[in-house]
């Protein structure tokens, strides 16, 4: 799960992780009066969406007023922002952060994320602060610093300075530099954080760091323990089909092509796709319906597909382990009758109870085109794709 | 022969929920013995025949299990790997989904050093076709023989197995190591035991997006297997940035492609099946004459 900047720099307070004073906006006025109370010569106005590189969409801008505070966020507040990192159709922009401009004297790189290969926590720095950390690790790979944390023994203070000093702080700024990234640090540990990154961590004119941005990444599996982090979420911000799925207990992720699929399990769900994309054709969503899927399940599916109109055909797909073939059948004859499925449908089913499933499947005088594997599968749905065209 | 488990095998359950106890018949039917089922509380009873006790050092002590199944949900699922290996079982095999990350790096790091091999988290779990079932799988889709399976998916594991017995290829285990960020046995450890495995003959690996396990694990192909390996990668079309169901499959920062994989295994001898549809036609052309 993802916050807004804003979100991310209420918890760096909390957590003793220094960032400049700000105030969210939702209005013109309320950006006006943001930047008078902040009383700084410059104030920063700056698009709230989740997605990077807000700055190169026009979706940050500096002020020298409050009027200018004002114009600006009229600018910003509506617009639709586009980015690398956005969808292709933008993202609406519905507040602003004015913030307190910094008199930046040098900008670094800073992230606390799990290093899967070494199964340790890492402390990554740059002092390419700024940039696109991919284009730096590529480019010079030199000069990216990490430091593995063992997960029992946690961070300690000679790993921080020895980052400071790596980075080429002088001794009074690594004196700040320790609970800096102590508290950066302990906000990722006590939130179960997938990710803390600062880019800009700044340096500023008066020998003061700051984080001039946030990003904040949560592990889901660990929000149960979190309500105040998972009431955090930006429905907004999210797919609106990839919330509904959310809401239900399907993993869905939303793609460009027009095959529907409905699949149990990731992994058969991935290969469903690559199978649809093998034979020429291309997929409209990943759905993995999951171990427990019964009838219920598959109709809230199909439910889901449906409201894509890009869908030409549906593919359904079926290895039952647990999940019984003949639930899954009664499920998709139910959905197809009750939804009135107007696209081609084609079935494969596999495993536990497939005789029965594929029975009652062609006891229906539903139009499905049954299948046996899964080229077959692959085959027939694109056909019928490329038929109905 | 086989790796993990076999017919000697003495297998307990911990978390004799609806899950679990529907997991424990099934693999009693298959020929396990389970031996005991651990539920704090319930301790002295029975469920469908099954002796239950409050821990695992109990179950330990009155049954001389030494390999252990968790079912438990993911707020108690890494203690109960733990209570497993402070019991110094020789496999525990977690099929449980949704373990917080911070949780399970504790738990693995906690690991090192103990006699207890863990198999998971979110994983389907294990079978030696013919002789026991650890878990989730449907075990009728397999078949005695000589090839080994390793898999990061549990439906995709199926749909290698099925195409590997249609073709009269037998396997020696079928083996899920999970779908998370973080797993106790990993594509290098199961690979090491099929080579060291006098039955295995070949192995088949299906791996997936996210991570940079597959790449760890060609290299382990050549330097150390004279074995013949077949892979299928899954994910060849997953957009980057997006959680794909797996906790784990996910392309962050550029990392994880799947053709990133693909081009570790051929670069290292392995013979990558183009579709998921291949897969036991695949090792057939690896690994000729395996079929009976």
């Amino acid at each position: 799960m993802n916050v807004h900047e804003y979100q991310a720099k209420a918890l760096f307070r909390e957590f003793g992780v220094a960032v400049p004073d700000g105030e969210l906006a939702t209005t013109p006025e309320e950006a006006e009066r943001a930047a008078k109370s902040l009383g700084t010569p410059i104030v920063v106005v700056k698009a709230q969406v989740h997605a990077g590189g807000r700055g190169k969409g026009g979706g940050v801008k500096l002020a020298k007023s409050a009027t200018e505070a004002k114009t600006a966020a009229s600018e910003i507040l509506g617009m639709t922002l586009h980015t690398p990192q956005t969808p292709p159709e933008g993202k609406l922009v519905r507040k602003v952060y004015v913030e307190a401009g910094s008199n930046i004297e040098k900008e670094y790189y800073l992230a606390v994320l799990f290093d899967r290969a070494a199964e340790k926590f890492a402390l990554v720095a740059s002092t390419e602060g700024g940039m696109e950390i991919e284009v730096v690790a590529e480019a010079t790979p030199d000069k990216i610093l990490t430091t593995l944390i063992e997960p029992n023994v946690g961070l300690r203070d000679y790993q921080i300075r020895d980052l400071g000093f790596r980075l080429g702080l002088d001794p009074d700024q690594v004196k700040k530099f320790v609970p800096f990234v102590r508290g950066l640090f302990n906000l990722y540990l006590d939130k179960d954080c997938s990710q803390v990154e600062i880019n800009p961590l700044v340096l500023t004119a008066e020998g003061d760091l700051y984080a001039l941005d946030g990003k904040l990444n949560f592990d889901d599996n660990a929000l149960y323990r979190h309500p105040e982090i998972a009431a955090l979420r930006d429905p907004d911000e999210e797919d609106e089909r990839e919330r509904a799925a959310n809401e239900i207990d399907l993993a869905y992720v939303g793609l460009d092509g027009s095959i529907g699929c409905m699949v149990n399990g990731a992994g058969l769900a991935m290969a469903t796709l690559d199978m649809i994309h093998y034979c020429g054709g291309t997929p409209a969503n990943f759905l993995d319906a999951g171990g427990g899927a019964d009838k219920e399940k598959v109709k809230q599916a199909f439910k889901l597909i449906l409201t894509d109109d890009n869908v030409k055909a549906i593919l359904v797909n079926i290895f039952g382990g647990i999940v019984r073939c003949d639930l899954i059948a009664e499920g998709v004859v139910a959905a197809a009758a009750d939804l009135g499925v107007g696209v081609p449908l084609v079935v494969r089913l596999q495993g536990t109870m497939a005789t029965e499933g594929r029975a009652i499947l062609a006891q229906s005088d539903l139009n499905i085109t049954p299948a046996e594997t899964l080229k077959e599968a692959g085959e027939l749905v694109v056909a019928a794709v490329k038929g109905a065209a | 022969m086989a790796i993990l488990c076999d017919k000697n095998t003495k297998l307990i359950i911990q978390g004799m929920g609806r899950m679990g106890t529907f997991h424990a018949g099934l693999s009693r039917e298959y020929g396990t013995q389970v031996v005991g089922g651990v539920h704090p509380g319930k301790g002295g009873s029975e469920i469908d025949g099954i002796p239950i006790f409050n821990t695992v050092a109990e179950a330990v002590a009155a049954t001389g299990a030494n390999a252990s199944v968790i079912f438990v949900p993911p707020p108690g699922a890494a203690d109960a790997i733990l209570e497993a290996a402070e019991n110094e079982l020789d496999l525990t095999v977690c099929i449980t989904e949704g373990i917080p990350v911070l949780d399970m790096a504790r738990a693995k790091a906690a690991l090192h050093g103990s006699r207890t091999r863990l198999l998971g988290p979110n994983c389907p779990g294990v079978v030696t076709p013919g002789q026991c079932r650890i878990g989730i799988m449907p075990a009728q889709i397999t078949k005695p023989g000589p090839v080994g399976v390793v898999s990061r998916s549990g439906t995709l594991t199926y749909e290698a197995v099925d195409q590997l017995s249609r073709l009269g290829i037998g396997q020696s285990s079928c083996v899920g190591i999970g779908g998370d960020p973080v797993i106790g046995t990993t594509f290098i450890d199961a690979l090491a035991l099929f080579q060291a495995d006098p039955e295995t003959k070949a192995v088949v690996m299906i791996g997936e997006i996210g991570g940079s396990a597959e790449e760890e694990a060609a290299e382990f192909v050549k330097s150390n297997m004279d074995k013949p390996v077949a892979a299928f990668i899954a994910g060849q079309n997953a957009p980057p940035g997006k959680r794909m169901g797996h906790a784990g499959a996910i392309i962050a920062g550029g990392k994880g492609k799947a053709s990133d994989k693909i081009a570790a295994l051929e670069a290292n001898g392995v013979l990558v099946s183009p579709s998921p549809a291949e897969i036991g036609e695949t090792l057939a052309k690896a690994a000729p004459g395996l079929e009976s």
